[in-house]
């Protein structure tokens, strides 16, 4: 009596298991940009156009990895990641492919842009430093470089090493000085700090306004997250390097699968993603800078003032990006 | 002529075949094949995860042995000491304490202490920081109204800070195991000893607390598993351990190989372990005499002692479930507006989905092995059982690799069966499949189910097999006319563990799971990675409260 209603039982979970199959006539996107940043966009876009898009979002190391496993039969047509040093990998394993187009090439600068066409920016995230107005003046403040400097012991914040924008950060300092001088000045800072590490650029920003060191190096947008939350927070901007070449931007951004099924309509998503009625939307919901020149970003970002950026390719950070993980452990910058 | 040659090729064939497939059949009963078959699911993507030493990854190696590894080793030996010795101090205590003493408030004690397990390390780990880093509430306060404490707070983000988060979020593995030992043989071995002549405190020492090896053992390498795997609480506390590296091998320096070499190196540690721990146990037998859940006198605590413990199991409650689950709380009231809609009931469902999808499966798959393991007591049958409860001890993502890549091979395979047999032609089958969630579940908390119900399965003494063989009761029938009954604790233990872990499991849900199958585990990881706490607390309630329906059905069920 009670055998047949089991073996049923198994049969339709057995079913349901295998609903989940990937639907092929639709776009398919992995993401390593959050849900909450990026399926706004993504219900624009399907009210626009009517096209469907179904996402995954993991960490971008972990989406190269199943783009790879899965290989030709992969589900995936776009790769959408933060950091430009996880697009330039994407692009080195050949999980991308090179993309011609006329509209990308206009709307993205070009160093913000794979030289090889097979990632493209989609918005700045630009990594400047922050500081406490009670207990620094701004013209302490110059460079990045100078925070290794002896008068800033026991006054700086860090987010932990771990974290790839730091790694890109590094990445592009050496660019510019090589490594040894490079090195020297992340055994600055290591000695200036006022606390370990820590796990977010937000507790970062805490631990200023509380006063646990003086000034620390962020990404804009955690600034503006958390001063439209609690508006009184002690925290000021700053922009470094602008006498030399600019403050560290880097990109989230995206590219074509390289055995995407769909390259045409993969193409126009990104081309939509870059044009001027979505560049905001993309920026806007996360507080970052659009990509595309001719859009202005959102007010409260706005009002932290103009600055000059480093033109020097994102390229860079990814091909570094080994060797400034390399140097920070010898740093001891955890 | 045909004829002839065909019938003596048939013959030939018969007599052949017969012996050498009957010596086969012999060995490869039904018990082995099911332990092969299983085996055969865990060491597919372990297979995966070694074949990475054929790759050449020297450089990473050399950079992480000078510059890194020895820091790492040493911070994962503080960690596992540590958390394994707090883990066993507050699991036995505690269990002890409940399961055969009585003091004040001891019947909600007994299931409350059981909550914690519900509460995932990293939302334990990040209310911890989040509540008590200079920050944070307590030391904000502390410097408001006492200005002269500046500066005493240790720094909680150290290697004691998550000593001693892990352990408050692992202690009830211990607990849980050692606590149904206690129950059904304290009692009695106390009253043994003490009537011949020993102290109280010498009884406990010296005949229940060994008696209680299995389990606590048992328990002790849940907890090892788990915090040797551990990646997001330790990411939180930014404290370096072995999977640190792992992490860095792979997300850093983008070297899958060199990350999976590193991980087979703690899959090796847990094998040693199990194995000197099988071996110094296996000549002591750990079955018990008469009835098993019968009434016994508790010894009750009196005087002072009594409030020592009541306030011993509070403070325990109140730091590791309490406190978190009312912080978690205040967050989500702050955001709930902006931050609920409707998608949380499909989180909730399909993570209740998940866990329940999985805890079916393991805890059949761990019945089957243990009545193997039973009645196989052969090296290898005990080799393929121990392989098949390997998958606890790597870290989720890495696992996660080699169970994506095993799939797509296995999946390849079949469409090309499928298309020259067919003519069928689809590009996946399992891949992106709920099958293949359930799988690497299966591969990854089998020593969860196993461990409870195997431990079970070792009280049920072998003279009740032999008098229900002598009755006609055997293979399938005996397992469930006679064990599965008496297994009932242990099988809905093993249930529970299994539904819990999935519930807050990671790396695992978000690398297999098909499109739009978000879990809250899944959600909790995007809004925590992108550093939003407070937003992240109210999956995290719903993960605690989804988590607490088995925990409570599970008390329900065995304390009556």
């Amino acid at each position: 009596m009670k055998k047949p209603i089991l073996v049923l039982t198994v049969f339709i979970l057995f079913l349901i298991s295998l609903t989940g199959a990937a639907f092929c006539e639709e776009l398919v996107v992995y993401s390593a940009r959050k849900e909450h940043l990026i399926r706004p966009l993504f219900e624009a876009y399907t009210k626009e156009t009517g096209v469907k898009i179904n996402y995954l979002t993991d960490k971008a190391a972990v989406l190269m990895q199943r783009i790879k496993a899965e290989g030709q039969t992969t589900p995936a047509d776009l790769l959408i990641t933060v950091d430009a040093g996880n697009l330039w990998h994407a692009a080195q394993e050949g999980i991308l492919q090179p993309v011609s187009s006329k509209i990308l090439a206009e709307n993205i600068p070009s160093h913000l842009r794979d030289p090889g066409n097979q990632w493209f920016g989609l918005s700045v995230r630009v990594r400047t430093i922050v500081y406490n107005p009670q207990k620094v003046t701004p013209n302490e403040l110059s460079t990045y470089e100078n925070l290794a400097e002896p008068n800033w012991k026991g006054r700086l914040l860090l987010r932990t090493s771990k974290k790839v924008y730091n790694q890109s950060l590094v990445a592009m300092l050496m660019t510019e000085h090589g490594e040894a001088k490079t090195e020297e000045i992340l055994r600055g800072w290591v000695k200036n700090l006022a606390a370990p590490p820590f796990s977010s650029d937000t507790k970062v920003l805490e631990a200023i306004a509380a006063g646990q060191g003086d000034v620390g190096i962020v990404n804009t947008y955690y600034v503006g997250r958390l001063l439209k939350k609690k508006p009184n927070l002690p925290l000021r901007i700053f922009w470094p390097n602008q006498n030399a070449n600019g403050v560290h931007v880097n990109v989230s951004g995206g590219g074509v699968v390289a055995h995407s099924q769909h390259k045409e309509a993969a193409i126009k998503l990104l081309e939509w993603f870059s044009s001027e009625q979505a560049q905001n939307l993309y920026a806007d919901v996360n507080l970052e800078y659009p990509v595309n020149p001719r859009v202005s970003p959102d007010p409260k970002v706005a009002a932290w003032g103009k600055f000059k950026q480093n033109p020097i390719n994102l390229d860079n950070a990814g091909k570094f990006q080994a060797r400034a993980i390399q140097l920070m452990d010898r740093a001891g910058y955890r | 002529m045909r004829n002839a040659i065909c019938l003596n090729s048939e013959y030939v064939c018969q007599r052949s075949r017969f012996p050498v497939w009957q010596k086969f059949a012999g060995y490869l009963d039904t018990w082995r094949f099911i332990t092969c078959g299983l085996a055969l699911t865990v060491a597919l993507p372990l297979t995966v995860i070694l074949w990475s030493f054929s790759y050449q990854t020297q450089e990473i190696w050399q950079h992480l042995a000078r510059h890194v590894l020895a820091d790492l080793l040493l911070n994962t030996a503080i960690l596992a000491a540590g958390v394994l010795t707090a883990t066993l101090i507050l699991g036995v205590s505690l269990a002890w304490l409940t399961g055969v003493c009585d003091f004040p408030g001891r019947k909600i004690f007994t299931w409350a202490l059981l909550l914690p397990i519900a509460m995932p390390t990293y939302v334990l780990a990040f209310v911890t920081v989040g509540l008590m880093d200079f920050s944070g509430p307590v030391q904000t306060f502390f410097r408001a109204w006492f200005p002269a404490s500046k500066g005493w707070f240790p720094n909680i983000r150290s290697a004691g800070g998550i000593i001693i988060v892990m352990s408050l979020t692992l202690y009830p593995y211990v607990y849980l195991l050692a606590r149904g030992a206690f129950r059904t043989q304290g009692k009695r071995a106390m009253e043994a000893a003490q009537s011949l002549g020993w102290s109280r405190t010498s009884s406990f020492f010296k005949v229940a607390l060994p008696m209680a090896r299995p389990w606590i053992a048992g328990g002790l390498l849940l907890v090892l598993m788990e915090a040797l795997a551990d990646f997001g609480a330790v990411a939180i506390f930014n404290f370096d351990t072995f999977t640190t590296a792992i992490y860095k091998a792979w997300f850093g320096f983008f070297s899958l190989p060199a990350a999976a070499q590193l991980s087979s190196i703690l899959v090796i540690i847990i094998f040693v372990v199990i194995a000197v721990e099988q071996k110094a146990r296996k000549k002591m037998q750990f079955t018990q005499s008469g009835r098993s859940e019968g009434q016994f006198d508790r010894i009750k605590l009196q005087g002072w002692k009594k409030w020592i413990a009541t306030l011993f199991a509070s403070a325990v409650l109140l730091i590791a479930f309490v406190i978190p689950f009312l912080q978690l709380l205040i967050w989500s009231a702050e955001i709930f507006s902006e931050e609920f809609n409707f998608r949380y009931l499909g989180f909730l469902g399909r993570s209740l989905f998940f866990a329940l999808l999985a805890a079916a499966s393991v805890v059949c798959c761990s019945i089957l092995l243990a009545y193997a393991s039973r009645q196989h007591k052969d090296k290898l049958t005990q080799f393929l059982l121990r392989i098949s409860t390997l998958g606890y001890a790597l870290p989720g993502t890495v696992l996660a690799v080699g169970i994506v890549i095993a799939i797509t091979a296995v999946d390849k395979q079949l469409a090309g069966i499928l298309k020259t047999f067919l003519g069928y032609e689809k590009g996946a089958l399992i891949q992106g499949t709920i099958l293949t969630v359930v799988a690497a579940y299966l591969v990854r908390f089998m020593a969860v189910g196993y461990n409870s119900v195997n431990s079970a399965m070792q009280r049920i003494t072998g003279s009740l097999d032999e008098a229900s063989i002598s009755l006609g009761v055997k293979g399938f029938s005996l397992l469930r006319k006679v064990h599965i009954p008496i297994l009932k604790t242990g099988i809905l233990t093993a249930a529970m563990l299994v539904f819990v872990d999935v519930m807050k499991e990671m790396p695992i849900t978000l690398m297999t799971r098909p499109f739009g199958w978000d879990t809250l585990a899944v959600k909790i990881f995007e809004l925590t990675s992108e550093g939003e706490w407070e937003r992240a607390a109210l999956p995290a309630v719903a993960l605690v409260l989804g988590g607490l329906i088995p925990v409570i059905i599970l008390t329900k069920q065995t304390e009556k």
